[in-house]
């Protein structure tokens, strides 16, 4: 247990790391995958065919081979990153996206179709009937998955601890190293760090949940 | 009936502000709406009234384009129907539309419901919104209900409130599709009020209804459909008085015994 207090430092560093990757992540993730269950529904064709690829390509690889794309395969063809967050950052909202735009569709297709008709008879825009009336009201009703997802989001940016990203899991495979003989403790810590981030993240979604529950 | 004397003199015969010309529609199989032709003038409250089934819900929807239909075309105030885009938007903003189950914004407030339309599609300053949205509140009777929420107001005030929401768009017509028939019995009446007011003060109404009372009241004209086909067209005087299709006959002698 004492390399626990000992390694205070390195645990805190990780876990500041881990929760930038997983709140730039999650950010970049919410707004894609947004943006990603808009083109699904709209008129547009392309954009729905796009999105729907999109969703069932990603969705359905392992998160390992999104991070094989942004860490190895993505500098070939020429981009390259000074640091490997950035990678991670491209994989974990890349992969995440996918799942935030399949519970954000299920939320738009959760509000009655009555007020996207009232919405278009009073002359608005598509834009408008989908930004003003649907998503603020798809998004209420989806907080509890997105919550899920973002808690997924959390625990699968221990992958990045692979690809060369001293976040928290990276830093445990550091201390596990160092302290052969207590690596038990080390990922009992990792452990502990980790649900400092999601336990609080799930009492939010219930705190918001109720928030903002539109009644019907 | 009211208003309209002084207006009949101002329009020329023939000048319609909602004109529908060989409309057809087809659900699969169903040919739902049958070489519909319709003129409605300025000023003018058309009740559509028929048994279940019979088009006029569809006829309604099909007047804001919120059904496509196959051929024949739409015209309000002489300008064609466009097909989606901003055109059809900005044509849609001319035509008031009430729906049966209401569909207030649930998400915004009654005073929100109202004043959404005139400041996102209209450009209206937000001061100018509320005040000019207060009016209509005020105007259908739920005036103090404006900060609450669409699910805390009865049927009847929610209806009121979606009637406010559509006149705040300042429409040349205003669809009705059956507004009273999601309410219970002691709140039909609410609405009906606002709606002959509406009349009244010489408003275009096409009004989808079973509530004959409101016809005899309101209408200048009765459309009655069936089948899809506009079977007759007349005052209420006349419709229900000596209706001509035995269509008609039919559907008035089954109202009057129940």
């Amino acid at each position: 247990m004492d390399v626990i207090i000992e390694s205070l430092p390195q645990y805190w560093d990780g876990f500041l790391r881990t929760l930038f990757l997983a709140a730039v992540s999650g950010i970049i993730a919410l707004v894609v995958g947004t943006l990603l269950a808009a083109a699904r529904v709209s008129p547009v064709a392309a954009l729905r065919g796009f999105s729907m690829a999109y969703v069932e390509v990603v969705r359905n690889t392992p998160l390992t081979i999104a991070f094989f794309f942004a860490a190895v395969v993505l500098p070939r063809l020429g981009v390259t990153f000074q640091q490997f967050e950035v990678a991670a950052i491209i994989a974990l909202s890349a992969y995440t996206s996918a799942f935030i735009a399949e519970a954000v569709r299920s939320g738009v297709n959760s509000v009655p179709v009555g007020q996207a008709e009232a919405a278009r008879s009073i002359g608005m825009k598509f834009s408008q009937v989908l930004s003003l009336i649907i998503l603020p009201q798809a998004l209420r009703t989806v907080v509890p998955p997105l919550i899920n997802i973002l808690i997924a989001l959390v625990k699968n940016s221990s992958v990045a601890g692979a690809f060369f990203v001293l976040e928290l899991f990276g830093y445990g495979k550091q201390l596990a190293n160092d302290h052969g003989d207590a690596v038990m403790w080390v990922l009992v810590g990792v452990a502990i760090f980790y649900l400092l981030i999601t336990v609080p993240l799930g009492y939010l979604a219930h705190l918001v949940e109720r928030k903002v529950a539109i009644a019907r | 009936m009211f208003a309209r004397f002084f207006l009949m003199t101002t329009q020329l015969p023939g000048d319609a502000l909602v004109s529908l010309n060989a409309v057809n529609k087809h659900y699969g199989q169903l040919h739902v709406l049958k070489d519909i032709n319709l003129q409605v003038r300025k000023g003018e409250v058309v009740v559509v009234i028929g048994p279940s089934g019979s088009g006029k819900s569809t006829l309604c929807r099909a007047i804001n384009r919120l059904e496509t239909i196959d051929d024949g075309d739409i015209a309000i105030d002489g300008k064609q129907l466009p097909a989606e885009g901003k055109e059809l938007a900005r044509l849609r903003a001319d035509v008031g539309m009430v729906f049966q189950s209401f569909n207030l914004f649930a998400h915004k407030t009654i005073l929100e419901n109202v004043t959404l339309g005139p400041i996102k599609v209209k450009g209206t300053a937000k001061a100018e919104a509320d005040k000019e949205a207060m009016a209509l509140l005020e105007r259908v009777g739920v005036g103090h209900q404006a900060p609450k929420l669409p699910a805390q107001l009865s049927g009847g005030q929610q209806q009121r409130v979606a009637i406010a929401r559509a006149l705040a768009m300042k429409p040349k017509v205003m669809l009705f599709d059956e507004p009273t028939s999601a309410l219970d019995p002691e709140m039909i009446n609410e609405v009906l009020d606002v709606m002959i007011q509406l009349a009244k003060e010489g408003m275009t109404m096409i009004v989808v209804t079973h509530e004959m009372g409101f016809a005899r009241k309101a209408a200048d004209r009765v459309v009655f459909m069936a089948d899809g086909q506009i079977v007759e067209d007349a005052t209420p005087e006349e419709f229900f008085t000596n209706p001509q299709s035995s269509r008609a006959k039919d559907f008035l002698s089954k109202l009057l015994t129940h």
